[in-house]
Protein backbone atom coordinates (compact mmCIF):
# COMPACT_ATOMS: atom_id res chain seq x y z
CA UNK A 1 0.00 0.00 0.00
CA UNK A 2 1.39 3.46 -0.85
CA UNK A 3 2.50 5.55 2.15
CA UNK A 4 0.09 8.22 3.43
CA UNK A 5 0.64 11.79 2.22
CA UNK A 6 -1.00 13.54 5.13
CA UNK A 7 -2.22 13.10 8.70
CA UNK A 8 -5.23 15.04 9.98
CA UNK A 9 -5.72 15.32 13.72
CA UNK A 10 -8.84 16.46 15.56
CA UNK A 11 -9.46 17.13 19.24
CA UNK A 12 -11.40 19.37 21.57
CA UNK A 13 -11.50 19.52 25.38
CA UNK A 14 -8.10 18.39 26.64
CA UNK A 15 -6.73 18.69 23.11
CA UNK A 16 -3.69 20.81 23.79
CA UNK A 17 -2.15 18.31 26.19
CA UNK A 18 -3.05 15.40 23.91
CA UNK A 19 -1.45 17.07 20.90
CA UNK A 20 1.65 17.91 22.89
CA UNK A 21 2.06 14.24 23.76
CA UNK A 22 1.56 13.03 20.19
CA UNK A 23 3.68 15.66 18.46
CA UNK A 24 6.55 15.15 20.92
CA UNK A 25 6.81 11.51 19.91
CA UNK A 26 6.85 12.03 16.17
CA UNK A 27 9.92 11.26 14.13
CA UNK A 28 11.33 14.59 12.90
CA UNK A 29 11.95 12.96 9.52
CA UNK A 30 8.22 12.47 8.78
CA UNK A 31 7.62 13.58 5.20
CA UNK A 32 3.84 13.95 5.62
CA UNK A 33 1.87 17.13 6.12
CA UNK A 34 0.17 17.15 9.52
CA UNK A 35 -3.01 19.17 9.81
CA UNK A 36 -4.63 19.92 13.16
CA UNK A 37 -8.12 21.07 14.03
CA UNK A 38 -8.61 21.73 17.74
CA UNK A 39 -11.52 23.63 19.27
CA UNK A 40 -9.61 26.14 21.35
CA UNK A 41 -12.36 28.71 21.80
CA UNK A 42 -9.78 31.47 21.54
CA UNK A 43 -9.85 34.13 18.85
CA UNK A 44 -6.26 33.64 17.79
CA UNK A 45 -4.42 30.33 17.51
CA UNK A 46 -1.02 32.03 17.49
CA UNK A 47 -0.39 31.29 21.14
CA UNK A 48 -1.71 27.74 20.74
CA UNK A 49 0.81 27.18 17.92
CA UNK A 50 3.63 28.50 20.10
CA UNK A 51 2.70 26.17 22.93
CA UNK A 52 2.60 23.19 20.58
CA UNK A 53 5.92 24.15 19.03
CA UNK A 54 7.58 23.87 22.46
CA UNK A 55 6.86 20.13 22.41
CA UNK A 56 6.62 19.25 18.75
CA UNK A 57 9.34 17.41 16.90
CA UNK A 58 8.19 19.20 13.75
CA UNK A 59 7.69 22.92 13.03
CA UNK A 60 4.18 24.25 13.81
CA UNK A 61 2.40 27.01 11.89
CA UNK A 62 -1.09 28.34 11.37
CA UNK A 63 -2.50 27.01 8.07
CA UNK A 64 -2.42 29.82 5.52
CA UNK A 65 -5.21 30.35 3.01
CA UNK A 66 -4.37 29.18 -0.54
CA UNK A 67 -0.95 27.89 0.52
CA UNK A 68 -0.08 24.23 0.05
CA UNK A 69 0.00 21.77 2.94
CA UNK A 70 3.72 21.10 3.31
CA UNK A 71 5.38 17.87 4.27
CA UNK A 72 7.13 17.83 7.64
CA UNK A 73 5.06 20.73 8.97
CA UNK A 74 2.23 20.78 11.51
CA UNK A 75 -0.46 23.13 10.17
CA UNK A 76 -3.09 24.38 12.63
CA UNK A 77 -6.58 25.55 11.63
CA UNK A 78 -7.05 29.28 12.32
CA UNK A 79 -9.70 30.40 14.81
CA UNK A 80 -13.13 31.31 13.52
CA UNK A 81 -12.79 29.63 10.12
CA UNK A 82 -13.38 26.17 8.79
CA UNK A 83 -10.21 24.78 7.27
CA UNK A 84 -10.54 22.70 4.10
CA UNK A 85 -8.17 20.99 1.71
CA UNK A 86 -8.56 21.31 -2.03
CA UNK A 87 -7.71 18.43 -4.33
CA UNK A 88 -4.40 20.13 -5.17
CA UNK A 89 -3.56 19.91 -1.43
CA UNK A 90 -3.83 23.64 -0.84
CA UNK A 91 -5.75 25.15 2.05
CA UNK A 92 -9.10 26.91 1.76
CA UNK A 93 -11.01 28.72 4.48
CA UNK A 94 -14.71 29.28 4.91
CA UNK A 95 -16.93 30.99 7.45
CA UNK A 96 -19.89 28.76 6.73
CA UNK A 97 -22.08 28.16 9.79
CA UNK A 98 -20.65 26.25 12.72
CA UNK A 99 -20.77 22.47 12.61
CA UNK A 100 -21.29 20.74 15.98
CA UNK A 101 -21.19 24.23 17.53
CA UNK A 102 -17.64 24.58 16.23
CA UNK A 103 -15.76 26.59 13.67
CA UNK A 104 -13.25 25.28 12.82
CA UNK A 105 -15.00 21.91 12.76
CA UNK A 106 -13.14 18.63 12.58
CA UNK A 107 -15.82 17.13 10.31
CA UNK A 108 -15.23 19.81 7.68
CA UNK A 109 -11.46 19.33 7.70
CA UNK A 110 -11.65 15.54 7.68
CA UNK A 111 -14.25 15.28 4.91
CA UNK A 112 -12.37 17.64 2.61
CA UNK A 113 -9.03 15.96 3.37
CA UNK A 114 -10.62 12.59 2.63
CA UNK A 115 -11.65 13.84 -0.81
CA UNK A 116 -8.22 15.37 -1.42
CA UNK A 117 -5.97 12.52 -0.23
CA UNK A 118 -8.32 9.54 -0.53
CA UNK A 119 -6.62 6.35 0.68
CA UNK A 120 -3.37 8.17 1.33
CA UNK A 121 -4.63 9.81 4.51
CA UNK A 122 -4.50 9.03 8.21
CA UNK A 123 -7.18 10.56 10.43
CA UNK A 124 -6.61 10.81 14.18
CA UNK A 125 -9.41 11.66 16.58
CA UNK A 126 -8.69 12.28 20.23
CA UNK A 127 -10.19 13.66 23.43
CA UNK A 128 -13.22 15.93 23.25
CA UNK A 129 -16.61 16.57 24.77
CA UNK A 130 -18.91 16.57 21.74
CA UNK A 131 -19.30 14.44 18.61
CA UNK A 132 -17.40 16.52 16.05
CA UNK A 133 -15.13 14.43 13.82
CA UNK A 134 -17.20 11.26 13.84
CA UNK A 135 -18.77 11.73 10.41
CA UNK A 136 -15.50 13.11 9.04
CA UNK A 137 -13.68 10.03 10.22
CA UNK A 138 -16.33 7.84 8.60
CA UNK A 139 -15.70 9.71 5.36
CA UNK A 140 -11.95 9.06 5.65
CA UNK A 141 -12.60 5.34 6.01
CA UNK A 142 -15.04 5.32 3.11
CA UNK A 143 -12.29 6.71 0.92
CA UNK A 144 -9.88 4.04 2.05
CA UNK A 145 -7.90 6.13 4.54
CA UNK A 146 -6.77 4.93 7.96
CA UNK A 147 -8.72 5.88 11.09
CA UNK A 148 -6.97 6.17 14.45
CA UNK A 149 -9.04 6.86 17.57
CA UNK A 150 -7.81 7.50 21.08
CA UNK A 151 -9.18 4.88 23.47
CA UNK A 152 -12.10 6.70 25.17
CA UNK A 153 -11.10 5.22 28.52
CA UNK A 154 -7.77 6.94 28.16
CA UNK A 155 -9.19 10.28 27.01
CA UNK A 156 -9.62 13.31 29.23
CA UNK A 157 -13.05 13.77 27.59
CA UNK A 158 -14.29 10.46 26.20
CA UNK A 159 -17.43 11.43 24.26
CA UNK A 160 -15.75 12.53 21.03
CA UNK A 161 -13.62 9.42 20.50
CA UNK A 162 -16.57 7.28 21.62
CA UNK A 163 -18.90 8.95 19.11
CA UNK A 164 -16.32 8.29 16.40
CA UNK A 165 -16.02 4.63 17.33
CA UNK A 166 -19.80 4.29 17.32
CA UNK A 167 -20.29 5.91 13.93
CA UNK A 168 -17.09 5.21 12.01
CA UNK A 169 -15.25 2.50 13.86
CA UNK A 170 -11.46 2.59 13.73
CA UNK A 171 -8.48 0.80 12.24
CA UNK A 172 -6.56 1.50 15.43
CA UNK A 173 -7.96 2.36 18.85
CA UNK A 174 -5.28 2.95 21.45
CA UNK A 175 -4.11 5.11 24.36
CA UNK A 176 -2.57 8.49 23.74
CA UNK A 177 0.98 7.38 24.52
CA UNK A 178 0.89 4.91 21.64
CA UNK A 179 -0.50 7.23 18.97
CA UNK A 180 2.77 9.00 18.12
CA UNK A 181 4.73 5.75 17.70
CA UNK A 182 1.89 4.31 15.59
CA UNK A 183 1.96 7.34 13.29
CA UNK A 184 5.70 6.90 12.85
CA UNK A 185 5.15 3.29 11.82
CA UNK A 186 2.31 4.12 9.46
CA UNK A 187 4.07 7.06 7.88
CA UNK A 188 7.70 6.12 7.55
CA UNK A 189 8.60 3.77 4.71
CA UNK B 1 -19.85 4.92 -0.72
CA UNK B 2 -17.04 3.34 -2.73
CA UNK B 3 -14.71 5.23 -5.03
CA UNK B 4 -17.02 5.10 -8.04
CA UNK B 5 -19.77 6.69 -5.97
CA UNK B 6 -17.55 9.53 -4.91
CA UNK B 7 -16.45 10.11 -8.48
CA UNK B 8 -20.07 10.09 -9.48
CA UNK B 9 -20.71 12.85 -7.02
CA UNK B 10 -17.92 14.93 -8.53
CA UNK B 11 -19.63 14.55 -11.90
CA UNK B 12 -22.95 15.64 -10.44
CA UNK B 13 -21.36 18.73 -8.90
CA UNK B 14 -19.88 19.61 -12.27
CA UNK B 15 -23.22 19.15 -14.01
CA UNK B 16 -25.08 21.26 -11.46
CA UNK B 17 -22.57 24.07 -11.92
CA UNK B 18 -23.07 23.82 -15.67
CA UNK B 19 -26.83 23.78 -15.34
CA UNK B 20 -26.77 26.94 -13.23
CA UNK B 21 -24.57 28.60 -15.77
CA UNK B 22 -26.36 27.58 -18.97
CA UNK B 23 -29.88 27.88 -17.65
CA UNK B 24 -29.52 30.96 -15.44
CA UNK B 25 -26.18 32.62 -16.20
CA UNK B 26 -24.80 32.14 -12.68
CA UNK B 27 -21.25 30.87 -12.81
CA UNK B 28 -19.92 29.03 -9.77
CA UNK B 29 -17.25 27.33 -11.87
CA UNK B 30 -14.54 29.44 -10.27
CA UNK B 31 -15.49 29.04 -6.66
CA UNK B 32 -13.15 27.07 -4.38
CA UNK B 33 -14.30 23.51 -4.99
CA UNK B 34 -14.04 22.06 -1.48
CA UNK B 35 -16.45 24.40 0.28
CA UNK B 36 -18.71 24.72 -2.77
CA UNK B 37 -19.11 20.97 -2.82
CA UNK B 38 -19.95 20.93 0.85
CA UNK B 39 -22.71 23.47 0.39
CA UNK B 40 -24.06 21.61 -2.63
CA UNK B 41 -24.19 18.42 -0.58
CA UNK B 42 -26.12 20.26 2.11
CA UNK B 43 -28.55 21.64 -0.47
CA UNK B 44 -29.03 18.15 -1.89
CA UNK B 45 -29.90 17.09 1.61
CA UNK B 46 -32.45 19.82 2.29
CA UNK B 47 -33.82 20.43 -1.22
CA UNK B 48 -32.97 17.47 -3.39
CA UNK B 49 -34.13 14.34 -1.59
CA UNK B 50 -30.46 13.66 -0.91
CA UNK B 51 -29.20 13.67 -4.48
CA UNK B 52 -27.49 16.37 -6.49
CA UNK B 53 -29.14 15.02 -9.65
CA UNK B 54 -32.51 15.99 -8.22
CA UNK B 55 -31.16 19.50 -7.62
CA UNK B 56 -30.11 19.67 -11.25
CA UNK B 57 -33.57 18.69 -12.39
CA UNK B 58 -35.17 21.34 -10.22
CA UNK B 59 -32.69 23.98 -11.37
CA UNK B 60 -33.58 23.22 -14.98
CA UNK B 61 -37.33 22.94 -14.68
CA UNK B 62 -38.67 24.71 -11.62
CA UNK B 63 -39.23 28.43 -11.81
CA UNK B 64 -38.18 30.07 -8.57
CA UNK B 65 -35.80 27.31 -7.57
CA UNK B 66 -32.77 29.34 -8.69
CA UNK B 67 -33.33 31.69 -5.75
CA UNK B 68 -33.32 28.75 -3.34
CA UNK B 69 -30.03 27.52 -4.76
CA UNK B 70 -28.40 30.94 -4.69
CA UNK B 71 -29.39 31.33 -1.07
CA UNK B 72 -28.00 27.89 -0.29
CA UNK B 73 -24.70 28.53 -2.03
CA UNK B 74 -24.22 32.02 -0.64
CA UNK B 75 -23.01 32.14 2.94
CA UNK B 76 -24.53 35.18 4.57
CA UNK B 77 -22.80 34.58 7.88
CA UNK B 78 -21.54 37.74 9.53
CA UNK B 79 -21.13 39.72 12.74
CA UNK B 80 -21.08 43.34 13.76
CA UNK B 81 -17.53 44.57 14.27
CA UNK B 82 -16.08 41.12 13.65
CA UNK B 83 -12.31 41.37 14.24
CA UNK B 84 -12.50 44.54 16.35
CA UNK B 85 -8.89 45.58 15.64
CA UNK B 86 -9.84 45.96 11.97
CA UNK B 87 -12.65 48.37 12.79
CA UNK B 88 -10.38 50.21 15.18
CA UNK B 89 -7.82 50.61 12.40
CA UNK B 90 -10.51 51.82 10.01
CA UNK B 91 -11.54 54.36 12.62
CA UNK B 92 -8.05 55.52 13.54
CA UNK B 93 -6.08 55.17 10.33
CA UNK B 94 -8.44 55.14 7.39
CA UNK B 95 -11.27 57.53 8.26
CA UNK B 96 -8.91 60.43 9.06
CA UNK B 97 -7.59 60.16 5.49
CA UNK B 98 -11.06 59.84 4.01
CA UNK B 99 -12.00 62.99 5.94
CA UNK B 100 -10.04 65.01 3.40
CA UNK B 101 -12.54 64.15 0.65
CA UNK B 102 -15.61 66.37 0.28
CA UNK B 103 -17.72 63.34 -0.59
CA UNK B 104 -16.86 59.84 0.60
CA UNK B 105 -17.96 56.72 -1.25
CA UNK B 106 -17.61 53.31 0.36
CA UNK B 107 -18.36 50.06 -1.41
CA UNK B 108 -19.12 47.13 0.83
CA UNK B 109 -19.10 44.06 -1.39
CA UNK B 110 -20.63 40.85 -0.08
CA UNK B 111 -22.57 42.59 2.70
CA UNK B 112 -24.52 39.47 3.78
CA UNK B 113 -27.22 40.47 6.30
CA UNK B 114 -25.74 43.94 6.67
CA UNK B 115 -23.93 43.57 9.98
CA UNK B 116 -20.80 45.24 8.63
CA UNK B 117 -22.81 47.94 6.87
CA UNK B 118 -24.32 49.08 10.14
CA UNK B 119 -20.92 48.77 11.80
CA UNK B 120 -19.41 51.10 9.20
CA UNK B 121 -22.30 53.54 9.49
CA UNK B 122 -21.78 53.71 13.26
CA UNK B 123 -18.04 54.34 12.82
CA UNK B 124 -18.70 57.13 10.35
CA UNK B 125 -21.39 58.64 12.53
CA UNK B 126 -19.10 58.69 15.55
CA UNK B 127 -16.26 60.21 13.57
CA UNK B 128 -18.55 62.94 12.22
CA UNK B 129 -18.22 61.86 8.60
CA UNK B 130 -21.48 60.13 7.90
CA UNK B 131 -23.34 63.16 6.50
CA UNK B 132 -21.02 63.27 3.50
CA UNK B 133 -20.70 59.55 3.02
CA UNK B 134 -22.50 57.22 0.67
CA UNK B 135 -22.24 53.50 1.39
CA UNK B 136 -22.98 51.12 -1.46
CA UNK B 137 -23.77 47.73 0.07
CA UNK B 138 -23.93 44.91 -2.45
CA UNK B 139 -24.47 41.18 -2.48
CA UNK B 140 -25.82 38.68 -4.97
CA UNK B 141 -28.13 37.08 -2.44
CA UNK B 142 -31.45 38.90 -2.82
CA UNK B 143 -32.97 37.64 0.40
CA UNK B 144 -29.86 38.55 2.39
CA UNK B 145 -30.09 42.06 0.93
CA UNK B 146 -33.71 42.35 2.03
CA UNK B 147 -32.76 41.31 5.55
CA UNK B 148 -29.84 43.72 5.49
CA UNK B 149 -32.24 46.59 4.81
CA UNK B 150 -34.42 45.57 7.73
CA UNK B 151 -31.51 45.38 10.16
CA UNK B 152 -33.22 42.88 12.45
CA UNK B 153 -31.07 40.29 14.22
CA UNK B 154 -31.42 37.71 17.00
CA UNK B 155 -30.99 39.37 20.39
CA UNK B 156 -28.60 36.63 21.48
CA UNK B 157 -25.97 38.15 19.17
CA UNK B 158 -26.06 41.50 20.94
CA UNK B 159 -23.70 40.56 23.73
CA UNK B 160 -20.83 39.55 21.45
CA UNK B 161 -21.43 42.45 19.11
CA UNK B 162 -21.47 44.95 21.99
CA UNK B 163 -18.13 43.63 23.17
CA UNK B 164 -16.74 43.83 19.63
CA UNK B 165 -18.01 47.40 19.32
CA UNK B 166 -16.22 48.51 22.47
CA UNK B 167 -13.02 46.73 21.49
CA UNK B 168 -13.23 48.53 18.17
CA UNK B 169 -13.08 51.84 20.01
CA UNK B 170 -16.83 52.55 20.16
CA UNK B 171 -17.63 55.80 21.94
CA UNK B 172 -20.99 54.84 23.42
CA UNK B 173 -22.63 51.47 23.89
CA UNK B 174 -23.97 49.46 21.01
CA UNK B 175 -27.38 49.46 22.69
CA UNK B 176 -27.64 53.15 21.81
CA UNK B 177 -28.03 52.04 18.19
CA UNK B 178 -30.69 49.37 18.47
CA UNK B 179 -33.99 48.68 20.09
CA UNK B 180 -34.69 45.27 21.57
CA UNK B 181 -38.03 43.54 21.44
CA UNK B 182 -38.80 39.93 22.26
CA UNK B 183 -35.91 37.86 20.97
CA UNK B 184 -34.84 40.43 18.39
CA UNK B 185 -32.89 43.63 18.05
CA UNK B 186 -33.52 46.19 15.34
CA UNK B 187 -30.79 48.58 14.27
CA UNK B 188 -31.68 52.28 14.25
CA UNK B 189 -32.98 52.88 10.75
CA UNK B 190 -31.43 56.33 10.67
CA UNK B 191 -28.14 54.48 10.22
CA UNK B 192 -29.45 53.44 6.83
CA UNK B 193 -30.06 56.92 5.50
CA UNK B 194 -26.89 57.02 3.41
CA UNK B 195 -26.79 53.38 2.40
CA UNK B 196 -27.81 52.08 -1.00
CA UNK B 197 -28.40 48.33 -1.02
CA UNK B 198 -28.04 46.75 -4.45
CA UNK B 199 -27.77 43.37 -6.09
CA UNK B 200 -24.33 42.98 -7.62
CA UNK B 201 -22.60 39.79 -8.64
CA UNK B 202 -18.82 39.99 -8.31
CA UNK B 203 -18.44 37.17 -10.83
CA UNK B 204 -20.36 38.76 -13.66
CA UNK B 205 -21.02 42.45 -13.05
CA UNK B 206 -18.82 45.44 -13.76
CA UNK B 207 -17.39 48.13 -11.51
CA UNK B 208 -20.09 49.41 -9.24
CA UNK B 209 -19.02 52.91 -8.24
CA UNK B 210 -15.99 55.12 -7.69
CA UNK B 211 -14.93 54.56 -4.10
CA UNK B 212 -12.37 55.77 -1.60
CA UNK B 213 -12.77 52.58 0.40
CA UNK B 214 -13.76 49.07 -0.61
CA UNK B 215 -14.60 46.66 2.20
CA UNK B 216 -14.89 43.06 1.06
CA UNK B 217 -14.23 40.68 3.90
CA UNK B 218 -14.48 36.92 3.78
CA UNK B 219 -15.91 36.80 0.28
CA UNK B 220 -12.80 36.15 -1.78
CA UNK B 221 -12.01 33.15 0.44
CA UNK B 222 -14.74 31.39 -1.55
CA UNK B 223 -13.10 32.19 -4.90
CA UNK B 224 -10.39 30.32 -6.82
CA UNK B 225 -7.12 32.16 -7.51
CA UNK B 226 -8.23 33.36 -10.94
CA UNK B 227 -11.56 34.74 -9.72
CA UNK B 228 -9.92 36.31 -6.69
CA UNK B 229 -7.50 38.07 -9.00
CA UNK B 230 -10.25 39.23 -11.34
CA UNK B 231 -12.24 40.62 -8.41
CA UNK B 232 -9.19 42.46 -7.09
CA UNK B 233 -8.83 44.04 -10.53
CA UNK B 234 -12.47 45.11 -10.28
CA UNK B 235 -11.74 46.78 -6.93
CA UNK B 236 -8.66 48.43 -8.39
CA UNK B 237 -10.79 49.98 -11.13
CA UNK B 238 -13.36 51.09 -8.61
CA UNK B 239 -10.91 52.74 -6.22
CA UNK B 240 -9.58 56.26 -6.56
CA UNK B 241 -5.80 56.52 -6.47
CA UNK B 242 -4.72 56.11 -2.85
CA UNK B 243 -8.07 54.51 -2.02
CA UNK B 244 -8.27 51.79 0.63
CA UNK B 245 -9.10 48.11 0.39
CA UNK B 246 -10.05 46.05 3.44
CA UNK B 247 -10.17 42.25 3.22
CA UNK B 248 -10.77 39.48 5.76
CA UNK B 249 -7.95 38.95 8.25
CA UNK B 250 -7.04 35.47 7.04
CA UNK B 251 -7.14 36.12 3.29
CA UNK B 252 -4.01 35.62 1.28
CA UNK B 253 -2.98 37.75 -1.69
CA UNK B 254 0.09 35.63 -2.39
CA UNK B 255 -1.40 34.04 -5.51
CA UNK B 256 -3.01 37.12 -7.06
CA UNK B 257 -0.98 39.11 -9.60
CA UNK B 258 -3.29 42.12 -9.12
CA UNK B 259 -2.12 42.39 -5.51
CA UNK B 260 1.00 44.17 -6.74
CA UNK B 261 -1.08 47.32 -7.20
CA UNK B 262 -1.90 47.46 -3.51
CA UNK B 263 0.43 48.55 -0.71
CA UNK B 264 -0.19 47.30 2.82
CA UNK B 265 -1.29 49.87 5.37
CA UNK B 266 -1.58 47.13 7.97
CA UNK B 267 -0.73 43.79 6.40
CA UNK B 268 -1.85 41.79 9.44
CA UNK B 269 -5.30 43.36 9.36
CA UNK B 270 -5.41 43.13 5.53
CA UNK B 271 -5.85 46.84 4.96
CA UNK B 272 -4.23 48.08 1.76
CA UNK B 273 -3.97 51.22 -0.33
CA UNK B 274 -4.08 51.42 -4.07
CA UNK B 275 -0.79 52.50 -5.61
CA UNK B 276 2.86 52.29 -4.66
CA UNK B 277 4.17 53.95 -1.54
CA UNK B 278 5.09 57.14 -3.35
CA UNK B 279 1.66 57.43 -4.94
CA UNK B 280 -0.21 57.39 -1.69
CA UNK B 281 1.83 59.86 0.33
CA UNK B 282 -0.24 62.62 1.89
C1 LIG C 1 -19.38 34.96 4.55
S1 LIG C 1 -20.25 36.35 3.96
C2 LIG C 1 -19.22 37.69 4.47
C3 LIG C 1 -19.97 38.71 5.26
C4 LIG C 1 -19.16 39.84 5.83
N1 LIG C 1 -18.43 40.57 4.82
C5 LIG C 1 -18.25 39.36 6.93
O1 LIG C 1 -17.06 39.14 6.68
O2 LIG C 1 -18.70 39.21 8.06
C6 LIG C 1 -19.99 36.20 2.23
C7 LIG C 1 -20.99 36.98 1.41
O3 LIG C 1 -20.50 37.07 0.06
C8 LIG C 1 -21.59 36.97 -0.81
N2 LIG C 1 -21.12 36.53 -2.14
C9 LIG C 1 -20.61 35.32 -2.48
N3 LIG C 1 -20.36 35.29 -3.81
C10 LIG C 1 -20.72 36.52 -4.30
C11 LIG C 1 -20.71 37.09 -5.59
N4 LIG C 1 -20.31 36.40 -6.65
N5 LIG C 1 -21.14 38.36 -5.73
C12 LIG C 1 -21.58 39.06 -4.65
N6 LIG C 1 -21.62 38.57 -3.41
C13 LIG C 1 -21.19 37.31 -3.23
C14 LIG C 1 -22.49 35.95 -0.15
O4 LIG C 1 -23.82 36.07 -0.61
C15 LIG C 1 -22.35 36.31 1.33
O5 LIG C 1 -23.34 37.17 1.74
Amino acid sequence: MPAPQAVVLGCSAGGLAALETVLAQLDPALPQALIVCCHTGSSDVGLFCELLALHSALPVAEAAERHPARGGVVHVAPSGYHLLLETDHRFSLSIDPKVCYSRPAIDVLFASAAAAYRERLVGVLMTGANHDGASGLAEIRRRGGIAVVQDPQDAEAPSMPQAALDLAGADHCLPLQQIGPLLNRLCLP
Amino acid sequence: MDSTDTELEDIEVELLVRALQRRHGYDFGQYSPASLKRRIQQLAHTQGDGTISRLIERVLHEPGFLQVVLEGLSVPVSEMFRDPPVFRALREQVLPVLASYPQINIWQAGCAHGQEVYSLAILLEEEGLYERTQIYATDFNESALRQAQEGIYPAKEAQLWSRNYLEAGGRHTLADYYSARYELIKLDQRLRRNVIFANHNLVADEVFCEAQLVVCRNVLIYFSDALQDRTLALFRHSLVRGGFLCLGTRESLDFAPSAKDFTPVDAGLRIYRLGGRSAVRG
